[in-house]
């Protein structure tokens, strides 16, 4: 988008330029009230949610940081902050890009644009209800599902809303296709809306304490099923609908193949559902389930790879632009880490593997090659495109911050991650180590005490990255008060695409 | 016909309808279709 597509919101301002410019009259501006909302509080709750993790990896390290008091201990603050950064930072980055993109690739104003208002508000209280209830100790006890149940119909209530304002502008769409992005992003909010509906069933007995309806195995089941799936459809589809604008967007050309996103798109579709059971590998659950499981975790390595291609190949001609360009460096090197990761995860999920890497930091380190590399990465990215064109600007206030932001990041997701890595194995070797006489080498303390200074690197490396969050609140901050919020003509030029 | 032969008639029909998917993906009819819809991020640019 250039420049002159851009009006100001002062009264008596002329219409975009790219309109006048055109001979055709524009009458409608895009709306982007959510999408500037949003962004600001992706940004905020990155922030809390990040300094969060090192709270609690600084607990790990030193357990007096518990400080003795139950609503400050890891136990609780974990789910807080598993659910700030997952919902709040990652959520609210959602439905900003969502409402920004299907916009622009249906050039059209969002329908019922009052609900998308709602989505923010009821969003927000979502988050601040869980910022309330964690700490106090009130949880279902269900991973990242932790929320009780009047949050839970709350969220339900914000989730339809989004669904009607985003499938509804699809519906309204100017041009004939539905981009592949939208495609990513329609999946990500109808399986979310399953995924929670199912998972979250639950008898209630008090206001906030609630019994989940299924028992045993089938609960963890049911549990790992979504587990998988919010990772699948809001940590990956959400974001590769970001990845399908952002990339071509900020490298100037196409998708590489929009063949190979149609595919890539069914791949996951098809195949994604599948692969929650090798959650509960060893566990309880029938064998041939968890089998199932690691052969749909392995095939899904295919499309994770086709659409990794396909977002690194659009830079096929343009890679000499990554060296003055901060915001494409951390899309493309989002897109290595969900390479990594998503060859990582296919791995640990053989069932040889899993009996090495299950239950020790080895998990923790891959769940943070996604979360902090692919997903984070791909968001900072996406924010410094958005933000200076939501408030009339050119780029963002300093270009040389994102630099710094982009450094940052990185050493602090490598630290964490070959932290994990080594206390993760460390940890699987020394449990299985037996002597000659069948008794266990090592005590599980003597793990504890081999993964410490680790847990320091890890640290360290949590601290960097949020270090870098932080430097990135300043710059969009600055960036807002520098411009004002715009209202961005939609183009009339391309009447021809109307369809009846 | 038990539910067993239900569940692979579904397995093989997913997998039918994947392959279909990729068919039409790649079928020459649509590439001009598919380019341009490759082309709506910048729809309305200079």
């Amino acid at each position: 988008m250039s420049a002159n597509t851009i009006a100001t919101a002062a009264p008596g301002a002329i219409l975009g330029a790219s309109a006048v410019k055109t001979g055709a009259v524009s009458t409608s501006f895009y709306d982007d009230y959510a999408v500037r909302n949003f962004t600001i509080m992706a940004v905020v709750w990155g922030v809390v949610g990040m300094l969060m993790g090192v709270v609690i990896a600084s607990q790990l390290a030193f357990p007096e940081l518990n400080l003795g008091i139950s609503w400050t201990s890891f136990g609780r603050l974990r789910p807080l902050h598993t659910n700030l950064v997952i919902f709040a930072f990652g959520g609210c980055a959602l439905f900003a890009t969502s409402y920004y993109v299907v916009q622009r690739t249906s050039q059209t104003r969002l329908r019922f644009p009052l609900l998308s208002r709602y989505t923010f508000w009821g969003y927000q209280a979502v988050i601040v209800a869980a910022i309330i209830t964690l700490p106090l100790g009130y949880t279902s006890g269900k991973e990242y599902a932790e929320l009780e149940w009047p949050i839970d119909i709350l969220l339900l209530i914000v989730w339809v809303m989004y669904g009607t304002v985003f499938f509804g502008t699809i519906a309204a769409r100017k041009v004939k296709h539905i981009y592949v992005a939208n495609w990513f992003y329609g999946a990500f909010i109808l399986v979310v809306a399953i995924l929670h509906i199912v998972n979250s069933m639950a008898i209630p007995a008090e206001i906030f304490k609630s019994y989940s309806v299924y028992a045993g195995v089938q609960d963890a089941m049911i549990q790992w099923w979504y587990g998988h799936n919010a990772v699948g459809f809001f940590l990956t589809a959400g974001f590769l609908g970001m990845m399908y604008y952002f990339v071509p967007k900020q490298a100037e050309r196409p998708v590489y193949s929009y063949r190979l996103s149609i595919v890539h798109f069914w791949g996951l579709i098809f195949t994604y559902m599948w692969a929650g059971s090798h959650h509960l590998h060893y566990t309880a659950l029938p064998d041939w389930t968890q089998s199932v499981g690691m052969v749909l975790s392995l095939i899904l390595l295919a499309p994770s790879w086709g659409g990794m291609i396909n977002g690194m190949m659009t830079m096929s001609g343009a890679w000499h632009k990554l060296r003055d360009d901060p915001i494409l460096r951390f899309l493309i090197v989002s897109l290595s880490f969900y390479g990594m990761s998503t060859f990582e995860g296919p791995m640990m999920a053989i069932k040889t593997v899993n009996a090495l890497s299950h239950y020790t930091d080895w998990t923790i380190g891959h769940v943070h090659s996604g979360a902090l590399g692919w997903v984070g990465f791909i968001t900072m990215g996406s924010i410094y495109f958005l933000v200076p064109r939501l408030y009339g600007l050119k780029q963002m206030y300093s270009k040389k911050a994102i630099e710094i932001h982009f450094w940052l990041a990185t050493i602090g997701v490598v630290l964490y991650i070959t932290a994990m890595w080594i206390s993760g194995i460390t940890a699987g070797l020394m449990w299985g180590a037996i002597n000659d006489d069948g008794t266990l080498t090592y005590t599980f303390v003597e793990g504890v005490k081999a993964a410490h200074p680790f847990y320091i690197i890890r640290m360290l490396g949590g601290l960097l990255y949020l270090g870098g969050m932080v430097i990135m609140l300043w710059n969009v901050l600055k960036t807002a008060s520098l411009g004002q919020p715009v209202r961005v003509a939609i183009p009339a030029s391309h009447a021809h695409h109307v369809h009846a | 016909m038990d539910i067993t032969d239900l569940r692979i008639l579904a397995t093989l029909a997913t997998f039918v309808t994947f392959v279909g998917v990729w068919v039409w993906a790649w079928s020459k009819k649509n590439k001009r279709d598919f380019d341009e819809a490759a082309r709506l991020p910048f729809e309305g640019e200079e």
